[in-house]
């Protein structure tokens, strides 16, 4: 898991952000993959040219789509609230959703349908319990604004954010078992609290997981 | 003789003829095509392209009988999105067809003297996908890279990529549908009317007087061209415009721009488009339900299917609107299938596909050189 090449990550996938390489380095080389909220398509573009994988995505913005097609990558207009029940049980190995559980409208059917498409769930979102984040509802008593959270509470898409604790009692709730986690710092660091969840949750900006279902 | 028939297109006869769907056999079947392009010694550059209702085989080229350059000329060509350097571009024209494939106007079987006519076999959009398929492989091509089509070109893509999925490598179909829908079978059902009251239309025999139902095929072209468009479109070509300035008040003549543009195209159509032939292609668009051949399951018709496919439809097209293409999507998804899907912004209505949208170009042209490089296929 730490054969990072970061020159080769820059060249292929420019756009790639950290937590997508993150994403990257737990997919199995040669997986059929769907990434919900996939974007230009960066990851899709790099798990097929350095992991041989099938990797295809939906996105909901149209110009987005419009692009990542022009780019060569199947990827299909959809929204991950309503387009994931189509699919077939275990259609693929891995269904990703990258920074987008905290945008959906239903994030518990969201991730149900993901763990019946495919056999694994890989879901990053930014943490609300970082701690920058707490400290300035505190003392500003406003809604936080950083770097992350960037729009301001009537405008976000993000309509339900959650904290790493939040989404562990989510998992306990609905029988996912975590095979993997992690939670990153600002610059995209892995961060050193792995152990401890309450640090995790106040001090990762962001958090990554790998799922799968219980007995599964 | 009308000048359709003079010409003399590029052919392939098939002595063994073609079993169509309706259980009548044509004995002898010819299929007109254009080809573009060089294909490659492995015969794995070649796509084929599929006609909408009243298009043809020449594609790429001015066309012999209007004299007007090809209705997809912008898309097909050196260094366009279906790149002629790169790719082999086959065209055939449609069976049921009036440029030089059988149909209603080739000679009947048993009477050579007499063409077809009416008493020409319903056909359906699979026969014309079979007809292709035999001109596709005595062409010696096994698989064709990619099958791409609009409108009624696209339900053949569709049929091309359920019937023989192993011969296709990518499927575009484009602002189409799986289905034609009641609406659409609704003003076809006008246009056909049109023609039948046509007193020169002679119960379909107008070939022996040497007529051609022209006001009846006219005013048929005049009700489809206007679900070819948007309201948004009409209004910024046409407005409320009217010919040649101010005019009284009249009941009659072209007083409207939009009402002069119409005539116009319909009256063009006539010349270059056979009667019999309109009402041929339009039912077998009418009959098109692909899920109906498999229980109502469209997913069905794309199990295990290999192809990579490409969904593309437009804003403003209210003929085949992305809401069929979405549902076409989504029987590729729960088949499992490879999908790409885009919805493009144009106020150009069904015609866009024919038009100048450069989102649509760089997506076609994207979407094929992703295929080419999974296809093995160098520039």
């Amino acid at each position: 898991m730490s054969d990072r090449s970061d020159g080769e990550v820059q060249f292929v996938a420019k756009n790639m952000r950290l937590d997508q390489r993150l994403i990257a380095e737990m997919i199995v080389p040669g997986s059929r993959v769907l990434d919900i909220g996939c974007g230009d398509g960066s990851l899709i573009e790099y798990l097929y040219r350095t992991r041989a994988c099938d990797a295809r995505g939906i996105e909901i913005d149209m110009a987005v789509v419009t692009r990542a097609v022009a780019h060569g990558l199947p990827v299909m207009q959809g929204n991950a609230d309503t387009d994931l029940a189509q699919y077939p049980d275990g259609a693929f190995d891995y269904v990703v959703l990258s920074r987008t559980l905290q945008a959906v409208g239903r994030p518990r059917e969201v991730l149900s349908q993901m763990l019946r498409i495919g056999e694994r769930a890989i879901v990053s979102f930014p943490n609300f319990g970082y701690w920058e984040l707490r400290w300035q509802l505190l003392t500003r008593g406003r809604m936080p604004m950083t770097s992350v959270w960037g729009r301001q509470w009537h405008e976000t898409p993000n309509i339900h954010p959650c904290t790493i604790r939040d989404f562990l009692a989510l998992c306990e709730e609905e029988g996912y078992r975590v095979e993997k986690w992690l939670a990153v710092d600002d610059a995209g660091q892995r961060a050193p609290w792995r152990r401890s969840v309450l640090l995790a949750n106040l001090f990762g900006e962001q958090a990554l997981f790998l799922l799968r279902k219980r007995g599964g | 003789m009308d000048a359709a028939s003079a010409v003399n297109h590029q052919h392939l006869v098939f002595e063994d003829g073609l079993a169509l769907e309706c259980g009548v056999t044509l004995a002898r079947m010819v299929v007109a095509y254009q080809s573009y392009g060089t294909l490659n010694a492995a015969k794995s550059n070649a796509i084929l392209i599929c006609h909408a209702l009243t298009g043809d085989q020449y594609v790429a080229e001015t066309h012999p009988i209007t004299g007007k350059r090809g209705w997809w000329d912008l898309v097909v060509g050196p260094g366009r999105p279906i790149d002629t350097d790169r790719f082999f571009v086959v065209c055939a024209n449609v069976l049921g067809g009036c440029m030089g494939s059988t149909g209603p106007r080739s000679p009947r079987d048993g009477n050579p003297e007499e063409p077809w006519g009416t008493d020409f076999p319903p056909i359906t959009i699979r026969d014309m996908v079979r007809a292709q398929k035999k001109l596709v492989d005595a062409l010696g091509i096994t698989r064709l890279f990619a099958v791409v089509g609009g409108s009624m070109g696209g339900m053949q893509v569709l049929e091309w990529a359920a019937t023989y999925p192993e011969a296709v490598f990518a499927a575009v179909p484009i602002a189409t549908a799986a289905y034609h829908s009641a609406q659409n079978i609704a003003f076809q059902e006008v246009g056909r009317q049109a023609i039948f009251a046509d007193p020169d239309w002679e119960g379909g025999r107008y070939w022996a007087s040497g007529k051609i139902p022209a006001r009846g095929l006219g005013i048929a072209r005049m009700a489809a061209h206007i679900t070819y468009l948007s309201e948004q479109a009409l209004t910024r070509k046409f407005g409320r415009r009217l010919q040649g300035g101010e005019g009284g008040l009249s009941m009659f003549g072209d007083i409207f721009e939009v009402e002069s543009y119409l005539q116009h195209q319909g009256s063009t159509f006539v010349r270059r488009f056979d009667a019999n032939s309109y009402l041929t292609i339009t039912r077998a668009m009418d009959w098109f339900d692909l899920a109906a051949d498999y229980d109502g399951d469209l997913s069905r018709a794309f199990a295990s299917n290999p192809a990579r496919f490409c969904l593309i439809s437009f804003t403003s097209d209210w003929l085949f609107p992305t809401a069929a293409s979405r549902a076409i999507v989504h029987a590729l998804n729960h088949a499992a299938a490879n999908v790409s899907f885009v919805e493009i912004t144009s106020d150009k209505g069904h015609d866009a596909f024919l038009l100048e949208e450069p989102d649509f170009f760089r997506t076609l042209a994207g979407f094929l050189a992703g295929c080419a490089e999974h296809a093995g296929i160098g520039r």
